[in-house]
């Protein structure tokens, strides 16, 4: 558990499939709160630097989809880059670019030698190099989602590279996935259970992916998540700008710090 | 003082310096069929060794040699080693794939030993060549000359290899035994580049691998890599 962060004592209800429309403030949403006095809804203080929001899961639960859904989400809000460790090919650029989403300028490829993990965790070197061309490139930056390469439940994100990770698991997967666990499921900021409209067609059960994941993370936020339903992934955008106001109260502009 | 331990730190691949990106040519080498099996690594890694190897293994003794304290000039001196340095790498796939190893390695030195010569590295807007950086590291860990350019020819090897296990599923422990093969040959290399480094910057070793270049400036323009180079 990291210093800053409070644990969060409501235990929050089954999500809905389908999430409501935006609310101004989503209080269903598993989050922690800055210090007293600051008002953690935009207009966002800017922090002296970017958030860096890493984004793991296994291959095809839908990362790339989920940065495409938050592109969308923050694209007149925030000053975003994405580095990808993902096997890029112009296809993904063009993917992001048709979209709308993402000018190609703000998109960072990491090559990682066929060891995923090694470019987020042990060996952190390439993805950091990544950030700071983003920002000598396109300017100062709020967010930074650093998309991992597919890979499996052991993989993590180094403290030293993000300042919060979501793990991105989908229905498709097997709704035994929550339960085996491995340090994804059990420890990251946020555990994002994709594709739930897919669960009918696989016979996934999520309530047992619900108690699976509340038996392993304990009191850390899950949501579930159908982008076919909510293309701009509206409750991961509410977390995110939740961090981001945390970040801001951390790291004052007038004071750059962090992993360097 | 210098510790053998250090000696291993620094050599070791889970150093994070960024070698897991890089196969050292092995990546397009393989796909232009020249490597396939085990008889063809070896050949690719003894001709790495006498080639990249030698003068990689020169260029970060003589850093070394330009970090002892007493120097004169250390700034003159690096400079001029960059500049030799580039000559030397005709492609320039190869040479923006040495800054930025040389940067990686860096971004490690700098947070490891803060009070290094770094400040001395020639100012490139994409940072310095590997094989200066990793003198300048080595002389900081207390290593000698000798060892730095073990350890500068021991990763060309090392390198290459275990991209080899990953991008043809060779068997690793024959792979091994073909790095203890090669041990005679990876010490001599670094023994004739710890003595090259007595001489001036623009005696250097200077071998070259044309084709190794020709597959680099190739691989830098595929849509999808693996490996970094």
């Amino acid at each position: 558990m990291r210093p800053d962060t409070v644990v969060p004592s409501a235990v929050p209800a089954v999500e809905p499939i389908t999430p409501p429309a935006t609310p101004p403030h989503d209080e269903t949403v598993p989050h922690t709160h800055p210090e007293p006095g600051v008002d953690p809804h935009p207009p966002l203080a800017r922090a002296g630097r970017a958030l860096r929001v890493g984004i793991g899961g296994p291959v095809g639960s839908g990362k790339t989809a989920l940065v495409a859904a938050l592109c969308r989400a923050f694209a007149d809000e925030l000053r975003l880059g994405v580095v990808t460790n993902d096997i890029y090919t112009t296809e993904d650029a063009d993917f992001l670019r048709r979209a709308g989403v993402l000018d190609p300028a703000r998109i960072r490829a990491v090559e990682t030698g066929c060891c995923p993990h090694t470019a987020i965790r042990d060996d952190i070197g390439a993805n950091l190099d990544a950030v700071d061309e983003l920002a000598e490139a396109v300017g100062p930056l709020d967010l930074v989602l650093v998309e991992s390469g597919g890979d499996n439940l052991t993989a993590t994100f180094s403290r030293g590279l993000v300042d919060r990770q979501i793990f991105v698991v989908d229905v498709a997967g097997g709704d035994k996935v929550p339960r085996k666990g491995g340090p994804g499921v059990t420890a990251a900021d946020l555990l994002v259970i994709n594709k739930t409209d897919l669960a009918p067609m696989v016979g996934a059960d999520l309530a047992v992916m619900d108690r699976d994941a509340r038996a392993r993370r304990g009191d850390l936020p899950t949501l579930f998540l159908s982008i076919v339903g909510d293309p701009t992934a509206t409750r991961v955008a509410d977390w995110i700008r939740h961090e981001l106001a945390h970040h801001a109260a951390l790291h004052p502009l007038a004071v750059p710090v962090g992993p360097t | 003082m210098a510790t053998p331990s250090l000696l291993l730190l620094l050599a070791d691949g889970r150093f994070p310096a960024g070698a897991h990106a890089h196969s050292g040519g092995l990546e397009a080498a393989v796909a232009a069929g020249r490597v396939t099996d085990l008889a063809t690594l070896e050949a690719f890694l003894a001709g790495r060794l006498a080639t990249a190897g030698l003068v990689g293994a020169a260029f970060a003794a003589a850093a070394h040699r330009a970090a002892v304290p007493e120097t004169v000039g250390r700034a003159d001196a690096l400079a001029r080693l960059d500049a030799e340095l580039d000559a030397r790498t005709a492609a320039p796939a190869l040479r923006a794939v040495s800054r930025r190893q040389g940067r990686a390695l860096l971004r490690a030195g700098r947070a490891i030993w803060p009070d290094a010569a770094f400040a001395d590295l020639p100012a490139t807007p994409t940072g310095a060549h590997q094989p200066l950086v990793l003198g300048l590291l080595c002389a900081a860990a207390g290593l000698s000359r000798l060892e730095t350019a073990t350890i500068a020819a021991y990763g060309t090897l090392t390198g290459a290899a275990s991209a080899g296990v990953r991008l043809l599923g060779l068997d690793p422990y024959r792979v091994q035994a073909l790095l203890v093969g090669l041990a005679d040959a990876c010490d001599g290399t670094a023994a004739d580049a710890a003595r090259a480094a007595d001489d001036p910057p623009e005696r250097l070793p200077a071998a070259a691998a044309p084709l190794a270049d020709i597959h680099a400036e190739i691989h830098a323009t595929w849509e999808v890599r693996l490996f970094a180079s």
